[in-house]
């Protein structure tokens, strides 16, 4: 278990360097000077200019400046943006707006995919069913910022229950609308997968043992239906909390909360690529992480998994 | 064997044993009758002809920002103008018509490209194994590690001016790793059948093995999966349209329709409504018919 970890945080690190390179590059090959942008409409003195450029290592060869950066985030240090502000700190300032919706919306899709899965399962081919794979064919099928207009229309324009925009009203009223939005849309495919999960588990002869042996249908389904049909259930929730953080990005803008992703937004128009690769290499090491405690996950419910 | 089945069938004479054993065969033939494929292959057919021929649909009157009014401007839907009229004064139904284009050919390059990709580096890892598999299948890690709109987002800000081939670009780089992995796991499945083994034996070589024998076998999966892709990467480029990321005027598409109708939520809710309309419909469209091509190719999955 030990080794194998450990093993598995060895691979996290190329995979890690490669994706932050990747974004490094492309946010540094950005048209347009930072230092034009800083300054606006009255242009530096030429000697400031220098003196910035040396400051921020600007001048260097590009591989020497990623490598600088590299080794700083191992350090824990983000570095600074051009107002002198630590980048880390920038982005936990913003980070439990993001988190916050996020974990909100993954808490909604688990409740709302695995009932609607669970019961579209256990009565496969019944009404049930149908209305089950008629309501995942729906929110797969419209885009999700188009349930966010309409449902910021409706709800907040219209009925004026919540906020229409913006985070004044706090959690969780600033944020039912946008992480329901988002549950929505993701909902469907976990419930599609516990479906399709559970109705190949049913179907299993350990299943036709436990009924032979004459267990209780509840015993059934809880203790063994459910319990195999959920081990990649649990791969797909893992992988989607970290999906989540960076899918927030679009509903952030549409609903003005200030996350990471208004953030993120702003930065990239301000040329502020300190910021831009610091929200990235965040997300990469999320996801990365949470790809790892999944797997770790694996060996807790399915104890054929030797790790 | 073969008794029963033309007993079964005398009827039928001579084709008889074409048409009996199989299941799978006689389901290939009638695809096209089930209600599902009917529905969303006519929208998805509707659509495509909507990109490529939008004179059709408009009477091969005046294109979308000809002939406006801006005394007009936000009216609501009337019988001249079905779909009311825009903010620059024009009128929407011609809009809206001229803006599929950009989310159909959105949709299906970014897939085409993906899925092209994914076909060749994919049965190369799996056909070939040891370090190459190893170096692609790290490479779709590192790549595959970036959430995708998060990249697609830094990549479109490389451009100032964004028309529908910098935002394919911004979207295709990223829309592989997951195809790649896909395509990988069908070609380890058919590279040691029989009669790979008796190509290999024969003396054919390695390029020939994949392209006659590994790529038509492992092929249909990763179709399939590309399909279904389809709907989403036309929500995705619609989505970042509408924060203002996507597509840039004087591009027309449902995006920029979207984006321009917030303003007027109240004033002019048509604005809203009828681009709203069009991309759900395309969407639904793209994604049902990837579902229905899917459980034709694998019933285990419906």
């Amino acid at each position: 278990m030990l080794g194998y970890t450990l093993r598995r945080i060895l691979q996290m690190i190329p995979v890690l360097l490669g994706a932050t390179f990747i974004i490094y590059a492309l946010t540094f090959l950005m048209p347009g000077d930072p230092i034009a942008a800083l300054t606006g409409e009255r242009p530096l003195p030429e000697a400031t200019v220098a003196q910035i450029r040396q400051a921020y290592h600007l001048d260097d060869p590009f591989f020497v400046q990623y490598g600088n950066y590299i080794l700083g985030v191992f350090r824990g240090d983000f570095g600074i943006d051009f107002f002198g502000r630590p980048v880390l700190d920038l982005i936990l300032e913003r980070l439990p707006v993001t988190f916050a919706l996020a974990v909100t919306a993954w808490g909604l899709k688990l409740v709302i995919g695995l009932v609607i899965g669970v019961y579209g399962g256990l009565r496969a081919g019944k009404a049930a069913d149908h209305f089950a794979l008629v309501f995942t064919v729906l929110f797969m099928g419209i885009p999700g910022f188009v349930i966010a207009l309409g449902g910021q229309t409706y709800f907040g324009v219209h009925l004026g229950w919540v906020d229409p925009a913006g985070i004044r009203a706090g959690w969780p009223m600033a944020f039912i609308l946008p992480a329901l939005v988002m549950a929505l849309e993701a909902a469907a495919g976990l419930a599609r997968l516990t479906r399709t999960s559970l109705v190949d588990v049913l179907r299993a002869e350990y299943l036709r043992t436990a009924k032979a042996k004459g267990l209780s249908p509840q015993r059934i389904i809880w203790g063994h239906a459910l319990r195999n049909a959920m081990i990649p259930v649990v791969t797909y929730l893992g992988l989607s909390l970290a999906g989540m953080l960076g899918g927030a990005v679009i509903i952030e803008a549409i609903f003005n909360l200030p996350g990471i992703g208004g953030l993120m937004v702003a930065s990239i128009n301000n040329k502020e690529g300190t910021v831009v690769v610091g929200i990235a290499t965040l997300l990469v090491l999320v996801y990365l992480v949470f790809n790892l405690l999944v797997d770790l996950t694996y060996g807790l419910i399915d104890p054929r998994v030797r790790i | 064997m073969s008794t029963t089945i033309t007993t079964i069938s005398t009827s039928d004479g001579a084709d008889a044993v074409d048409r009996a054993p199989s299941p799978m065969r006689g389901a290939h033939r009638r695809w096209w009758l089930r209600p599902r494929f009917a529905i969303s292959g006519t929208i998805v057919l509707l659509m495509i002809l909507m990109a490529a021929f939008p004179q059709i649909f408009t009477g091969f009157g005046p294109g979308p920002t000809e002939n406006c009014d801006i005394l007009l401007t936000n009216q609501p839907p009337s019988a001249a103008h079905i779909f009311g009229i825009d903010i620059q004064g024009c009128d929407y139904y011609t809009n809206i018509i001229y803006g599929a284009r950009a989310s159909i050919l959105v949709g299906i390059v970014v897939s085409a490209i993906a899925f092209g990709i994914a076909a060749v580096v994919g049965a190369i890892a799996g056909y070939f194994g040891g370090w190459i598999d190893a170096l692609i299948s790290r490479i779709c890690d590192m790549a595959f590690g970036l959430p995708f709109i998060l990249a697609a987002i830094v990549v479109l800000q490389l451009f100032g001016q964004r028309n529908i081939w910098t935002v394919i670009f911004a979207l295709a780089l990223f829309s592989w790793p997951g195809g790649v992995r896909f395509m990988r796991s069908s070609v380890l499945e058919v590279r040691n059948r029989e009669y790979v083994q008796a190509a290999k034996l024969l003396g054919a070589s390695n390029g020939r093995i994949i392209k006659k024998h590994i790529v038509p076998n492992a092929i249909t999966p990763l179709l399939v999966l590309q399909t279904l892709g389809v709907g989403g990467m036309i929500s995705a480029e619609a989505g970042l349209t509408f924060i203002g990321i996507g597509l840039t005027p004087p591009a027309v598409s449902w995006g920029l329709q979207l984006a321009a109708a917030r303003d007027y939520i109240d004033a002019a809710p048509h604005l809203l409504i009828f681009p709203a309309i069009f991309l759900t419909v395309t969407v639904l469209g793209f994604v049902l018919f990837g579902e229905a091509l899917r459980d034709e190719f694998d019933p285990k999955g419906k």
